[in-house]
């Protein structure tokens, strides 16, 4: 195991320089004098060559990007352009709710996922399954946005029964949660109902059946067990997905998280923060797909020795 | 069994071999036809795209054009889907914006799959460094969680409707990198390819004329569910701000302005996000349709 975990991390690496190459190419690639894009258009020549000897724009490409990984590992993402204040501060600042959204939101859909899954699965080609699954290929049809604006407008406006903006307590959390975590849902239930029915007519559930163990255990302790191996890669997988998601329902919801942080970013035209969130985003996904094979492989085994 | 005797018999030589490919289309619309979900989202789409050409030339007014007379109007028998907070027809918007929604579908899966392809099989024919490197370029591509590629794309080129259909394909690429580059690997071991290889084929034929035709059924639908994922992915761009700009009647910033009037008038955000859920809703039921009628492990 914990050769298979070094094996990983040491795979990750590529990626992850691979990763800062990108991010760091993003201020390279803007159109136009990135010095006159963080200055400001009223800058005079002299305040453009200030910004461009601080930030080390003359330097040659390579000089930069060296200067850009050893300031990232010593945690130094540089200064935002509007506030002045160090990127790491601002983003980590801000990377609570953000992780605690997507967390909740998938925790949501799993639970929903895969009692829906397995009620498909077991009242299969009834009118029951034909709903679910309706509703899972509707849940995977809307854009979580959307779905968060009609939440509010039913529930919020409507009914008052919870708070339409910020994050913290369960009043404002419950809206963005179920608006993160429907999709997820939705593609958990379908993937516990398709490895469940695999599963289910296999010969030692039959077995099982036959030899009298009730219907319940026969469904949770033997069927659900085993199906649960590709599940949850998914799950691992929509956690991932879902952080990304994260920053559209940040924005209908104004929670202060890191996605919203990058969208205002974007709109002040401020990219070192820019930068430095979507490489936070992007570490995090990595790490937690490592996490998901580590998972996987443990999950695996224990079916193995059984 | 007759159609067989019949090909046989129409050929010139008379042993002229079934062509296989015509032999696994006939299969597959045998299957696509009893297949009802593929069908519905068939129609479906043919509707959409039918409303999208000849729609525009229906409406009278622009779809620009304000009255702010009768601003945020409710739906009546004038505007059917009522009007925005300029006055403008909403129905005549959502006609209007469904080239646009589907333009940007297409054009974006099209760009994502034909880099994506062109990447995956090379990668997957030629294996060893090639492959490796691809791959992990791919990884890397892979490691933007969700919208987030797209969005840093369209943040560094600026927002525009065309910008979205390059950040939308970019984040395609590696999908469809995945996807025929693990089905390359697999046509690769077969021995009909190593038999044409001892002929002395090019590989660009062996690619084009017998790895491609193999390959292309798991392309096609990951092509027709990446329109659904593609659509959503330019809607929230454009939500955000960062795609088409005003005035244009795209779905995504017409919902956004919607947002302002939530209290007032709900329908002016409603309505364009049940539009975006019908086109997302046709492209994935269509694409879960075919997956079933072209996987040869799916049982009938």
């Amino acid at each position: 195991m914990l050769k298979f975990l070094m094996k990983r991390l040491i795979q990750t690496i590529p990626v992850l320089i691979g990763v800062t190459v990108l991010t760091f190419s993003m201020i390279l690639l803007i159109p136009g004098d990135p010095a006159q894009i963080i200055a400001g258009e009223a800058a005079s020549p002299a305040q453009l060559e200030l910004v461009r000897e601080r930030l080390g724009l003359n330097n040659p490409i390579p000089v930069q990007y060296w200067d850009y990984v050893t300031g990232l590992l010593r945690g130094d993402m540089g200064n935002s352009v509007r506030s002045g204040r160090a990127v790491s501060t601002e983003v980590f600042g801000r990377l609570a709710p953000t992780i605690e959204l997507a967390f909740y939101s998938t925790l949501l859909a799993v639970f929903l996922g895969l009692i829906a899954g397995v009620i498909s699965a077991v009242k299969r080609y009834s009118l029951t399954d034909s709903v679910i699954m309706f509703g899972a290929l509707f849940g995977l049809s809307m854009p979580n946005f959307w779905l968060g604006l009609m939440l509010i407008q039913w529930l919020v406006i409507g009914q008052g029964w919870f708070q339409a903006s910020g994050w913290g307590s369960p009043q404002q959390m419950f809206l963005p949660v179920v608006t993160l975590g429907t999709a997820g849902s939705a593609i958990i239930a379908r993937m516990t109902r398709s490895s469940m029915l695999e599963v289910i007519d296999m010969d030692y559930i039959q077995t099982a059946r036959a030899k009298g163990v009730s219907e319940r255990v026969v469904i949770y302790r033997h069927a659900l067990k085993n199906a649960m191996v590709p599940v949850v890669t998914v799950v691992g997988l929509q956690f991932g997905s879902l952080l990304g998601g994260a920053v559209l329902t940040e924005t209908v919801f104004a929670i202060n998280g890191l996605g919203r942080l990058i969208i205002n970013a974007i709109r002040a035209r401020d990219f070192p923060i820019v930068q430095g969130g979507v490489l936070v985003f992007a570490f995090m996904f990595v790490f937690v797909n490592i996490l998901v094979d580590v998972l996987y492989r443990l999950l695996n085994k224990r079916i193995d020795l059984n | 069994m007759q159609e067989e005797v019949n090909m046989n018999t129409g050929g010139i030589s008379g042993q002229e071999p079934i062509n296989p490919n015509v032999v696994r289309f006939k299969e597959f619309m045998k299957k696509f036809l009893r297949n009802k979900s593929a069908l519905i989202g068939a129609i479906m789409i043919l509707i959409l795209f039918m409303i999208a050409i000849i729609g525009p030339m229906l409406t009278d007014v622009s779809p620009n054009a304000q009255d702010l007379t009768n601003r945020l109007a409710t739906p009546n028998a004038d505007n059917w889907f009522g009007t925005d907070h300029l006055g403008r027809d909403i129905f005549t918007r959502i006609v209007h914006g469904m080239s646009i929604t589907l333009r940007v579908g297409f054009f974006s899966v099209l760009i994502g799959m034909s880099v994506g392809v062109t990447l995956g099989v090379i990668s997957g024919y030629y294996g060893k460094w090639v492959d490796t490197i691809i791959m992990r370029f791919m990884d890397i591509l892979l490691a933007f969680p969700g919208i987030l590629l797209a969005l840093a794309v369209v943040s560094v080129l600026g927002g525009s409707l065309n910008n979205v259909i390059i950040s939308v394909a970019v984040f395609s690429i590696p999908v469809f990198a995945r996807i025929s580059r693990g089905s390359t690997l697999e046509v690769r071991q077969l021995e009909y390819i190593e038999a044409v290889k001892a002929l002395g084929a090019s590989d660009l034929r062996i690619i084009s004329l017998h790895v491609l035709p193999n390959i292309l059924s798991p392309i096609i639908v990951q092509a027709t569910l990446n329109i659904a994922t593609s659509v959503l992915t330019a809607s929230g761009l454009s939500f955000l701000g960062m795609g088409a700009q005003p005035p244009t009647p795209e779905w995504g910033a017409m919902l956004s302005d919607g947002r302002n009037y939530m209290w007032d008038a709900p329908h002016v955000a409603t309505i364009p996000g049940l539009a975006i859920v019908v086109v997302v809703l046709a492209f994935n039921i269509f694409g879960d349709g075919l997956r079933d009628a072209l996987d040869p492990k799916t049982k009938n």
